[in-house]
């Protein structure tokens, strides 16, 4: 799941970045670990940049099939009036 | 005279009519509900007792649980019960007294799922930090969806949302809300769930204790976040939920984080992996540098070394030289003052013996030279003898053609007129042929 992905990237990052601090890694290590958290970095940018924002609602049709569609305030009116 | 049925009857219209509709206090005891549905009990206080019946139908109204012992006001009306001649109070509602039915229809069901364990927080679920999908079951004509929408826009603004709609009171809202749920989980990349609605009486938020509700929530795999009515209510759903949030906006704030707070941190991160790695670059580049410099040390020591070592093989190789032209002469001159002589025993005996053997050998070598010289005047002696000069010297000579020199053996090999030589014992003379006589033709 991409949000669990998010997470755990985010919260390696943290740990790549006070590991570094701490700065008693041999420089093959940190290099390591470094390209790691710039790794970590882009790919966390990437998937706040792939997010798109949508509201749907989850509605069940004649056959008693859930599908989807976009929210408009017009659902709002639909409840209301029915 | 009466029979027992006439008098009965009689009694049975007679109490009818008398106690058609009343309220009565009393504590419930001998509680019985048979397969059919309808509830027999007794009413009882301090010193009396009367037989009640809770039929089927006023049955399934009660929201809560009949208890013994529990102190309830009832409506009913008196009846006879004429197979047994009895008489006994057919119950329209029970109330419990002190408390309001839904109270303790509340306090009952929650003193029950939670004796199921249902309400732990060993069960409770972590609310994903960085949801990408959030779920919201509620009304889509209340106040809770416009204030969670708001709210979540506004926090994080590319949040996917998906709204299960559902009526959130009255007849049929905890069925609806706990099929919202379960169909919420089933759509599978929701990553949280917001449940709730906005505020209103307790009968209005009645849905939210409802079993079925309590119980589709604790069965959801996806964590749920319950927000219903106002901070002062408190639900069922409240306390099975994974995380309580006390309206339905703090429910929107507790299920994301502030995305601008989030890139920020990232970026801060990212500048801080950045800074410490160059930091730690720097570092070694200096622990490299005073690395080179020693080794630039070492390097100038080196050199200095080698040209000492190189002059001390130098030296060391003239010397050797030296040493070895010195020892190439000594032999030399050992071998060749001692050549034929055992040059180890030569070096052994020293060089004082040299002097002496050098005598030995010139003595030796004229002995040697003195016997050759007289071999050689012997044999050449008896090579005199042999000498077509020695011949001559007994009266022979030699013709020879001129100017070819060719020795004549045939007077035929000349004709008339050839000059000759004729080599004496001693002298030459230089004649002519004036005729030729051929022993063969003779």
């Amino acid at each position: 799941m991409a949000a669990v992905k998010f997470e755990q990237a985010m919260a390696r990052l943290e740990a790549i970045v006070g590991e570094l601090e701490k700065s008693d890694l041999p420089l093959d290590e940190s290099l390591k670990i470094f390209e790691e958290g710039i790794r970590l970095s882009k790919n966390c940018l990437k998937i706040l940049e792939e997010a798109e924002h949508k509201v749907e609602v989850l509605v069940q049709d004649k056959n008693g099939k859930k599908r989807l569609h976009a929210y408009s305030s017009d659902d709002t009116a639909d409840e209301s009036s029915s | 005279m009466f029979t027992v049925s006439e008098l009965t009857g009689l009694l049975r219209v007679s109490i009818e009519e008398q106690f058609p509709d009343f309220w009565l206090e009393g504590e419930l005891s001998n509680l019985r509900a048979p397969g059919s549905g309808h509830v027999y009990c007794t009413l009882k206080d301090r010193t009396s007792q009367i037989r009640a019946v809770l039929f089927r139908s006023s049955a399934v109204r009660l929201r809560f649980a009949l208890q013994e012992g529990l102190q309830v006001i009832v409506r009913g009306r008196l009846t006879v019960y004429e197979p047994r001649g009895e008489y006994q109070i057919v119950l329209d509602t029970v109330e419990p007294k002190g408390v309001g039915a839904l109270q303790l229809a509340f306090e009952q069901l929650k003193a029950r799922l939670a004796a199921e364990g249902l309400f732990d927080q060993d069960r409770k679920k972590p609310i994903p930090v960085f949801p990408r999908t959030v779920g919201v079951v509620t009304s889509l004509t209340g106040a809770a969806i416009r204030d969670i929408l708001a709210v979540l826009r506004r926090r994080w603004p590319t949040l996917h949302i998906l709204i299960a709609p559902v009526q959130v009171q009255g007849e049929g809202a905890g069925r609806q809300i706990a099929q919202a749920l379960a169909d919420l989980n089933d759509w599978g990349s929701v990553d949280v769930i917001i449940v709730g609605r906005g505020g209103g009486s307790l009968e209005d938020l009645w849905s939210f204790n409802e079993e079925n509700v309590v119980r589709a929530i604790a069965a959801s795999q996806v964590p749920v976040v319950s927000a219903v009515g106002h901070e002062i209510d408190v639900t069922l759903a409240d306390f099975v939920a994974d995380l309580r949030a006390p309206t339905p906006s703090a429910a929107a704030e507790a299920v994301v984080p502030v995305l601008t707070d989030i890139v920020e941190r990232l970026r801060e991160l990212t500048v801080r992996t950045g800074q410490v790695m160059l930091r730690h670059c720097a570092f070694e580049r200096q622990r490299l540098d005073a690395g080179i410099r020693g080794v630039t040390d070492v390097r100038f020591h080196l050199q200095e070394a080698a040209q000492r070592t190189n002059d001390t093989v130098d030296r060391l190789r003239e010397l050797v030289q030296q040493l070895l032209t010195f020892a190439r002469e000594r032999v030399h001159e050992v071998q060749r003052d001692l050549s034929g002589l055992n040059p180890i025993l030569t070096i052994k005996q020293g060089l004082a013996t040299v002097p002496q053997f050098s005598k030995r050998l010139e003595g030796q070598m004229g002995v040697i030279l003195a016997q050759h010289r007289h071999r050689i005047h012997a044999m050449l002696a008896q090579l005199n003898t042999l000498s077509p000069l020695a011949i001559l010297g007994r009266g022979y000579s030699i013709l020879q053609t001129v100017p070819a020199g060719q020795i004549l053996h045939r007077a035929s090999d000349v004709e008339v007129g050839q000059e000759l030589e004729a080599q004496l014992a001693r002298g030459r003379l230089s004649c002519m042929v004036t005729r030729v006589c051929d022993d063969s033709t003779v």
